[in-house]
């Protein structure tokens, strides 16, 4: 089969290929490739101080939040933040969350998509550059990479040399730092799931549980092989936020921005010098590359907003250098926005809209979310009741023609002391309440003890003399009510009959 | 097959295309990671294990078990086993306590309910209903209205040895005789008894039965196992006939066929097939649903 290959000029006018003579596929080109080398250089400038004052606030949260202590009383964990799966609790300072209660989970996670997004409208791939934790231990470990195996060049000669033990050595230094680094990470992530200082005695004198180890080896396992193996392919190949992200920006939006208008045409200082001698208009950029080298995941900002660039700003500083040597204005690579760059390219200043349709919906929607969750966090009961009809029999006839409905009641004490509650039922005229196991209070009404942060499940058992109007659904209340006599929580079904 | 020497290349991206093109558009050819290749691999590597560590090939006869020696019929056993460990500090508990210690603890009494529940929908909801409902024939357990007595020791005895049952000598006995069908009665009397027992029972009398003949028949039939005032015998496991449970039904035909046929339900004896302490379990649930006395 033979493909005549189109000069791009005239591709169009030509028959591009005898569908007679194609086999199945045309791939001329490889399926699969190695991964480019990317060998960062190290810079410096206002996002390097971003990026390390983040790098450390979020490891140092990470690290140690086990070891914080919140008192809570003789008989809940002293840890301030817990997941504690074996009693099905979630313990966040002062909150104790249940299981039934994951709902505040669901408005978290609403709220972080939501502030993602807000983020984005502003000031693009702020979370990819600076907090993803893909992006914060990446950079932990190519901090280590450079500190052992030196900056860019030294790296690529490294990396080039023929094996010697100079180079096992260094190779080996940097993967035991990587695997302590990784191994202290999976360390740290169990501690989240029991006693931490208790665990950490278990861990060092081997006695911890062996879920304990598994989760340390998985964990372990991913931070070295995400942070220092795979990187930005992570973010290239895996991660589906760059996709959505791209859907979300616009032109409003503020992005790390190569701003074309001043930097082109590109060329060397030497002849932009010679250039604008002869009053003609050269860019500023001097094509030194410095851009590309500082790159982390090894894209070229020049080529405008691309699925790669993960906008960590260290492009900005790597120009910034690079253009105070060669004595013109900072910032020709910048956090800019699509709308300013056409607007100056036709002579018009800049304009910067963060209040917009799109803006002012996310702060509505996060506010309204985060109130909604404040107040209901505020105002969470520290007792429950739910009240389950039978459904089989609906309603049972007795000897002696009365008739009789079974319900499963299930009191929750969320209370750190045991507690008496009363239980009122209303709606039904000649009712006998039956509570199995009940005591019984000043009112006569049935009461019963259910223990510190516990439910208790009980069958109640509604019985009426009263004749009952045909295929009878008498609405009821049943209502929660404390030793002080307050009401607590209120609860509705039906009385049934025939 | 003969490929071109050199890719055509995409002008705007610089990336070669595959050569497919539709309306205009072509298809870039962006290679896939290697890395990715080899993780694909992997897992086929990864399969293969599953072959040497599990029950994989199938041969002529058998199959292939291997290493690990799983199947999935073991794997049960081994839930099962497990189950009996969970339970069996409880359940231990459970066979040494008496019906009314474990009325009385309020733990022992929701484990013991729970184990009757499950109990009871594998092994009887399918006469007596998912919810002891019951239906025509089948005695309702909700009700406080029993046979053969609603105390626990009396549910346990019925679920141990059955009603009816005649594999086991322990079983319930005593039928109510066929009256028509043996000539005891004839047709007008067996009339004139069911409206008697209809006026006993509370519910409106069907046709015009004769009730002072039909008060003297009863007396002279009935009275010895339904009582003097119809109230029934759970010794003889005849029911009452004066409340408001009837268990084929009140209408005159319904207590016409009674008399006539006689006979009743019959209940398997269960001492055989479950262990005690499910029986136990049992008769704890069935004696809360809410009629146990």
């Amino acid at each position: 089969m033979s493909v005549t290959s189109p000069s791009p000029e005239t591709g169009a006018s030509q028959p591009r290929f005898d569908l007679a003579k194609t086999d199945d596929t045309l791939i001329v080109g490889p399926t699969y490739a190695a991964a480019k080398k990317i060998f960062p250089q190290k810079t410096s400038g206002t996002y390097r101080r971003i990026k390390w004052l983040v790098l450390f606030v979020t490891l140092g949260i990470y690290y140690f939040l086990p070891f914080v202590r919140w008192d809570r009383g003789p008989h809940a964990p002293g840890q301030a933040v817990l997941v504690d799966l074996e009693h099905r609790r979630f313990y966040f300072f002062f909150i104790e969350i249940w299981p039934q209660e994951v709902y505040y989970f669901t408005g978290l996670l609403i709220i972080a998509a939501l502030t993602l997004f807000l983020m984005n409208a502003l000031a693009g791939r702020v979370w990819c550059g600076y907090l993803c934790w893909q992006t914060v231990w990446t950079d932990l470990f190519m901090a280590v990479e450079r500190w052992v195996e030196g900056d860019r060049r030294e790296r690529m000669q490294l990396d080039a040399a023929p094996w010697s033990a100079r180079k096992i050595g260094k190779r080996a230094l940097k993967h035991f730092i990587w695997l302590m680094i990784a191994w202290w990470t999976g360390g740290v992530w169990v501690l989240y799931f029991a006693d931490a200082p208790t665990l950490v005695t278990q861990l060092a004198t081997l006695q911890a549980p062996s879920i304990a180890y598994t989760w340390i080896g998985i964990l372990t396992f991913t931070t070295y092989i995400f942070a220092g193996h795979m990187r930005e392919q992570t973010c290239l190949y895996m991660c589906p936020w760059p996709r959505i992200q791209a859907a979300l920006t616009d032109e409003n939006a503020l992005n790390v921005t190569y701003r074309y208008d001043r930097g082109e045409p590109r060329m060397s200082v030497k002849k932009a010098a010679a250039v604008r001698k002869a009053g003609e208009i050269a860019g500023d950029c001097v094509d030194c590359n410095q851009c590309v080298h500082a790159c982390p995941t090894g894209v070229d900002i020049r080529h405008g907003p691309q699925l790669g660039c993960i906008q960590c700003g260290l492009c900005i500083d790597a120009c910034d250098t690079v253009m105070r040597k060669v004595g013109r204005p900072e910032r020709l690579i910048a956090y800019d926005t699509d709308i300013n760059i056409k607007r100056r390219a036709v002579g018009l200043p800049n304009v910067y809209r963060f209040v917009r349709t799109r803006t002012v919906l996310y702060v509505v929607l996060i506010s309204l979310i985060a109130g909604g969750m404040a107040a209901k966090l505020a105002t969470r009961a520290d007792s429950g009741l739910a009240v389950i009809h039978d459904r089989n029999p609906q309603y049972v006839l007795l000897s002696d023609g009365a008739l009789r409905n079974g319900y499963t009641v299930r009191f929750a004490n969320k209370a750190p002391e045991p507690r008496t509650f009363a239980l009122a039922v209303e709606g039904l005229k000649g009712a006998t309440v039956e509570l199995a196991g009940a005591g019984k209070d000043a009112q006569g009404r049935p009461t019963i003890e259910v223990g510190r942060d516990q439910t208790r499940e009980v069958r109640l058992l509604l019985s009426t003399r009263e004749s009952l109007p045909a295929n009878a659904s008498i609405p009821m209340t049943f209502t929660l009510i404390d030793e002080t006599g307050k009401v607590l929580a209120a609860a509705k079904d039906f009385f049934r009959g025939p | 097959m003969s490929h071109a020497s050199e890719p055509r290349v995409d002008a705007h991206t610089g990336t070669p295309t595959t050569g497919h093109e539709w309306d205009g558009i072509a298809e870039l050819n962006t290679p896939l990671p290697r890395w990715w290749l080899w993780t694909f691999y992997a897992t086929i590597v990864w399969s293969i294990g599953y072959w040497v560590v599990y029950p994989a090939w199938p041969l002529a006869t058998t199959h292939t078990n291997g290493l690990f020696g799983w199947n999935s019929r073991a794997a049960i056993v081994d839930e099962l086993n497990e189950l009996k460990t969970i339970r069996g500090a409880a359940g231990a508990k459970l066979e040494k306590a008496s019906l009314a210690e474990i009325k009385g603890d309020a733990q022992m009494l929701s484990f013991a309910r729970a184990q009757g529940a499950a109990a009871f929908a594998t092994n009887c909801a399918p006469c007596h209903g998912a919810g002891a409902q019951g239906a025509k024939g089948y005695p309702n357990l909700n009700d406080d209205e029993w046979i053969w007595g609603g105390t626990p020791e009396a549910i346990s005895q019925t679920i141990t040895h059955g009603i009816r049952w005649d594999a086991d000598k322990d079983s319930r006995a005593g039928a109510m005789p066929a009256f028509g069908k043996d000539g005891t009665l004839k047709a007008d009397e067996i009339a004139n008894v069911a409206g008697y027992v209809q006026s006993i029972g509370g519910v409106k009398v069907e046709g015009s039965p004769d009730l002072a003949k039909g008060k003297t028949i009863y007396a002279e039939n009935c009275a010895a196992c339904h009582g003097d005032d119809g109230k029934g015998n759970m010794e003889l496991g005849s029911p009452s006939l004066v409340d408001k449970i009837w268990l084929y039904g009140s209408d005159k035909a319904t207590i016409v066929n009674r008399i006539q046929n006689g006979g009743g339900g019959v209940m398997p004896s269960w001492g055989g097939r479950l262990d005690p302490v499910t029986i136990k379990s049992l008769t704890v649930y069935v004696h809360s649903l809410g009629g146990g006395k």
